[in-house]
């Protein structure tokens, strides 16, 4: 959001001229009943936004309750979007329009506008029956609730209603299109193309002329109001961002998870099979993939979580890409089946679409809680690759990358992402498939022990003449002395029949081994083999302000995945206050990339904000033996940048 | 050979740990130790005098599954090019002497050479448990996996990789306990493979607590004063799930459990094959009254489809009387093999009866009878599997479709561009 007043839309703003005013960045936020189709207006915003070429980054907020009583509280869905002519990095901080369909909206988001914003409410929802089921006791309007925004009050119902007063559509299916009348309004209001969003409403009801007629008409009479009603002093406009060349669309993070799946088997070659059971926030990547079958992509909606993780280390046992999603309580049922995978040594990618915890917890809400989880939550020594992507479009490289790093090291690899980057939206600048990095994968075809030492104290264990019993044979624990990872045989290949399975194996044999040096040494080299990743892994930028190389400083605030946006959005902020601040996003959790030391070096003091009560923090704490501040939130709400920047002044003061 | 729990006794499991109460200790079940027993008809010295090499016949009418060449199948006695050997492992198997365990890895080894299919095709998918060892011993591809998730783990390996010959090998505890909700979802979907459930009634591994099949009243070291949990009868388990294949055998009889794998691997879809098997150190004798020769004529039915429902060497049959299974006195003028019973492994309500054999059931008039435990194929029905179906679906979208091409998927939608870069 604009960090100065003048860049909202306000009462005291007023360029009553009549004219359009140029706003550098603006956060519009839709809020009604989850029936009132608040997150379809709000995407249709999005869309009709990322048009005008605005940078965006959006955050739907929806409950629990697919369809909570109409016009209480608790039945309020959201939908945010911040665009601007410059870099968005994040949802906003404090919103310039606030839609509210309903006084519970009121109720609910009123305290994430900023003063002097606008509320455009539809009195048509403003009586004694929705105070009451908001649980107001008096009108909003008048008990000086409002007093201090731009209120602008639209019989939205009515006016619908008078829109479609020639249709043959019930009274019913007409109230229902009245967010097409709000959002026609908000088009007109921020100067944004109505064509997208009519467009979309043929494809949707391209078999139900009468509703897609209806649908356009009413967005259209909203778009029309705007210019005809004189409860508008001033209309706003945002100019493009002028982001970099290229083709673009607004991607949400869950689609973006699912498309770089789907990237990844084709790249490789190897089909991909993906184990899930429902759960939300992550189910929309099961239906994502579920479309994509021309890609020879298998989705196999499991018994349970336990199934869904089993059927995926089967597949990769069998040679093919193993994966599977799920969100917090999904992960815990699927961790001893993570654990299979670290001792068999096979690839398997599982995404965890972290919402609030514990337990069933928040369910539709962001949270980070889920990073120790994915670090330690297994029994024994079980280290494993954990990558968590840092805004809605790097969910399509982070799942690239948990694929690659699976098949290259023959580990799981955990994804962590969360349900602000799955439900939420940004431009992304489309790759080419011809770009991406090469995926290739050796799959074993002959044995690979005929005679030979073995080539590093690696595969020294029982036979280290390289054979067995003075054959020449598979040995399926012999490791590449490069990645330490162990060879991937297809079932099927003949003479590399062999047997993987949970009880620890022999180095080198595979055979079950308890012998107790072996076990000390096996369970070294795994964790080893998880280390070299970091290998592969470039030093993380550091980020001091745009297009600012900074050598070091008083505050550094490391965070990780999702938060990259708020962090960087207070980075700018504390240095155009003059703090020497600058931030840290680690996308890698585990390994740690290289580097790490020498930055928190330069440094003076060190801030970690992160969606939980302190996981990354003791983390770095343990492996890099500093004072790092931990900065917990766990409100379901992802941080904003003032939030962090509240805290690193009073670190720094 | 119980040595997957912690700090339990011998690791090995030679040595025995003392019986559970109710079990006279038989005592000598010296067994010879080292290779699978030939035939699998070792016998801890039961109580029960030795089968023999009898131990294999069925009694005589009808002849029991496969014993008179329904195995065989005509396929040609040719040289096989595999044979037993190369089926086996180089791992020591480490069950106890006198498992039974031992004649259930000998019938599947004899029967692999027999199949249409290359060693590098079949793939071992075990749980946890003693039979969960079982593919370490067997020289193919396998997989030694969780406890009772073998056949979720299955599923993904067979219908990622469809050619490929998929076993799983489970116990009562892993594939009815902890495993049962993958078990019955395997089989409803049809899942192609043989799912084979080594059923001692009790937890082996775990040294001797009671299993979901064990008896209500059993003394084991988790039961003293006797369990109170209502057993499972596993083939109604599979009925229930609409398994598409469902049979019965037991460890004692080589030939009828090397003739009932065989169908399950014959059989397009997910096969379930209980297999009575003796735990001679935590439940020994739990099958006897089926298995042994002073028994089993009696308690044994062997089923063999299109045949007359007898046992008891033809001196006993069984009969339907109203909705209600009768044994019926074939030494007697009343009755006649014409009015058994006769087998139709395709007829749903027949299975239905069969399944329901296992508790005291009267008959019709009320008396108590007790009928003879089936074995053989129970019931088999042709339909879909999972993997042709799944397999279909995507050759279908893809005629519709296209094949997927990655650049046109991630530009699906609606695009703009920037600049003036192509679109
Ligand atoms: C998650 C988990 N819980 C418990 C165990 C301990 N455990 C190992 S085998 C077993 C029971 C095995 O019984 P069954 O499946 O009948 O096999 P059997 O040993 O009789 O062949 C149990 C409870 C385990 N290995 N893993
Ligand atoms: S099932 Fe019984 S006899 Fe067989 S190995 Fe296990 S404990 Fe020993
Ligand atoms: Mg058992």
């Amino acid at each position: 959001m604009s960090q100065t007043d003048a860049d909202v839309p306000s009462t005291d703003g007023l360029s009553t001229d009549g004219q359009t005013e140029a706003l550098p960045e603006a956060t519009v936020l839709f809020a009604g009943d989850s029936g009132d189709g608040m997150q379809l207006t709000g995407s249709q915003f999005t869309l009709a936004t990322a048009h005008a070429e605005s940078d965006l980054a959006t955050l739907p907020d929806y409950p629990a309750e697919i369809r909570a009583p109409a016009g209480t509280t608790y039945g309020i869905s959201g939908f945010q979007v911040h665009f601007g002519s410059g870099n968005v990095r994040t949802p906003g901080d404090s919103v310039d329009l606030l839609v509210a369909m309903n006084p519970a909206a009121v109720k609910v988001h009123l305290g994430r506008v900023e003063r002097g914003g606008t509320v455009l409410i539809n009195t048509d929802a403003f009586n004694d029956r929705g105070f009451k089921l908001a649980d107001l006791d008096a009108d909003p309007r008048e008990d000086g609730t409002l007093e201090g925004y731009r209120v602008v009050e639209v019989e939205l119902s009515k006016l619908t209603r008078e829109a479609l007063a020639d249709t043959d559509l019930s009274t019913k299916a007409v109230d229902r299109s009245k967010n097409m009348f709000a959002l026609g309004l908000a088009l007109w209001l921020f100067s944004r193309p109505t064509a997208p969003a009519l467009e979309w409403i043929g494809e949707k009801f391209a078999d139900k002329p009468e509703v897609r007629e209806a649908n356009r008409h009413v967005l259209k009479k909203g778009y029309h109001y705007g210019e005809t009603t004189e409860q508008f002093a001033t209309r706003y406009d945002v100019a493009p961002a002028g982001l970099e060349a290229g083709t673009y669309r607004t991607i949400r993070g869950a689609e973006a998870l699912a498309l770089g799946l789907v990237a990844a088997s084709d790249q490789s070659g190897l089909d991909l099979f993906y184990g899930s059971y429902p759960i939300t926030p992550a189910s929309d990547i099961l239906h994502e993939l579920s479309r994509h079958k021309n890609f020879g992509v298998m989705t196999f909606q499991a018994e349970d979580e336990i199934a869904a993780a089993g059927s995926a280390l089967g597949a990769s046992f069998g040679g093919q890409l193993g994966v599977c999603a799920t969100s917090g309580p999904g992960l815990a049922l699927k961790t001893e089946t993570i654990g299979l995978a670290t001792m068999t040594e096979l690839p398997m990618v599982i995404l965890d679409v972290q919402r609030g915890g514990p337990s069933t917890g928040l369910p539709t809400k962001t949270e980070q809680g889920d990073l120790f989880q994915a670090l330690y939550g297994r029994n024994g020594d079980a280290p494993l690759p954990v990558i968590a992507p840092d805004g809605p479009a790097d969910c399509f490289r982070a799942a690239y990358e948990a694929c690659r790093i699976a098949t290259t090291y023959m580990t799981p690899v955990i994804l962590l992402a969360d349900v602000y980057l799955a439900n939420g939206s940004e431009p992304w600048k489309l790759p080419q498939a011809a770009d991406l990095p090469p995926f290739e994968v050796d799959f074993a075809t002959e044995p690979n022990a005929n005679g030979h030492a073995g080539e590093n104290d690696e595969n020294s264990g029982a036979h280290a003449d390289g054979t067995k019993n003075g054959e020449a044979a598979f040995l399926p624990y012999r490791r590449s002395t490069e990645t330490l990872a162990r060879p991937w045989a297809r079932p099927g290949t003949p003479g590399l029949e062999h047997r993987v399975g949970g009880l620890e194996k022999e180095a080198g044999t595979g055979d079950v081994s308890y012998d107790p040096a072996n076990h000390q040494h096996m369970t070294d080299v795994r964790a080893e083999k998880i280390q070299r990743v970091a290998r592969d892994l470039e030093p993380p930028a550091v980020y001091s302000g745009a297009g600012e190389e900074a050598e070091g400083g008083d505050l550094l605030i490391t965070a990780w995945g999702s938060a990259r946006g708020a962090v960087e959005e207070a980075v700018d902020r504390l240095r155009s206050r003059g703090h020497a601040a600058s931030g840290l996003t680690l996308r890698h959790l585990w390994p740690l990339p290289p580097g790490l030391e020498k930055i928190f070096a330069r440094f003076e003091r060190h801030l970690v904000p992160e969606q939980n009560n302190g996981q990354l923090v003791r983390l770095l704490r343990d492996e890099f033996l500093r004072d790092f501040r931990p900065l917990g939130k766990v409100q379901g709400q992802p941080f904003t940048p003032g939030e962090i920047v509240e805290e690193a002044e009073a670190m720094v003061a | 050979m119980p040595d997957d729990e912690q700090n339990e006794t011998t690791p090995d499991g030679t040595k025995r740990p003392t019986l559970p109460p109710g079990y006279g200790d038989d005592g000598g079940d010296e067994a010879p130790s080292g290779e699978a027993t030939p035939e699998g008809t070792k016998k801890p010295a039961a109580p029960s005098a030795s089968s023999g090499d009898a131990g294999t016949k069925k009694p005589t009418l009808p002849p029991g599954f496969g014993g008179d060449g329904a195995g065989g199948d005509g396929s040609a006695e040719g040289e096989p090019v595999l044979s037993r050997k190369d089926f086996q492992s180089d791992q020591d198997v480490r069950w106890c002497p006198g498992c039974g365990d031992y004649a259930i890895l000998s019938a599947v080894q004899r029967l692999l050479p027999d199949l249409d299919a290359e060693k590098a095709e079949h793939v071992f998918v075990s749980g946890i448990g003693c039979a969960g060892r079982f593919p370490y011993y067997v020289d193919a591809y396998g997989m030694h996996t969780i406890h009772g998730r073998a056949p979720a783990i299955a599923t993904g390996l067979k219908a990622s990789r469809p050619e490929l010959k998929v076993w799983v090998v489970t116990g009562d505890g892993d594939a009815l306990s902890i495993g049962g909700n993958h078990l019955i979802h395997a089989l409803r979907r049809n899942v192609d493979m043989q799912i084979l459930l080594f059923n001692n009634e009790i937890y082996g591994l775990t040294k001797g607590q009671y299993s979901p099949t064990s008896e209500q009243g059993k003394v084991t070291k988790s039961s003293p004063y006797g369990s109170i949990d209502a057993p499972f009868n596993p083939v109604r388990v599979a009925l229930g799930a609409d398994a598409s294949f469902i049979a019965r055998t037991m460890d004692r009889d080589p030939q009828h459990m090397k003739a009932v794998m065989e169908a399950s691997y014959d059989h397009p879809g997910a096969a379930f094959v209980e297999i009575y098997q003796n735990c001679n150190i935590f439940n020994d004798g739990a099958f006897f009254e089926f298995t042994e020769k002073e028994t089993k004529p009696e308690r044994a039915l062997f089923l063999e489809d299109g045949q007359p429902m007898t046992f008891a060497e033809s001196a006993k049959g069984l009969r339907l009387d109203g909705l209600s299974l009768e044994v019926v006195d074939l030494s007697t003028r009343r009755w006649s093999v014409d009015d058994c019973l006769v087998h139709d492994a395709s007829d749903e309500m027949l299975a239905e009866l069969l399944g329901r054999i296992f508790w005291d059931d009267p008959d019709a008039d009320g008396n108590a009878q007790t009928l003879p435990r089936p074995f053989g194929v129970i019931y088999q029905e042709e339909r879909p599997t999972y993997g042709d179906l799944l397999h279909t679906q995507i050759e279908g979208v893809t005629e519709k479709k296209g094949a997927g091409d990655l650049d046109a998927l991630l530009h699906e939608g609606d695009t703009w561009t920037v600049g003036e870069e192509q679109g």
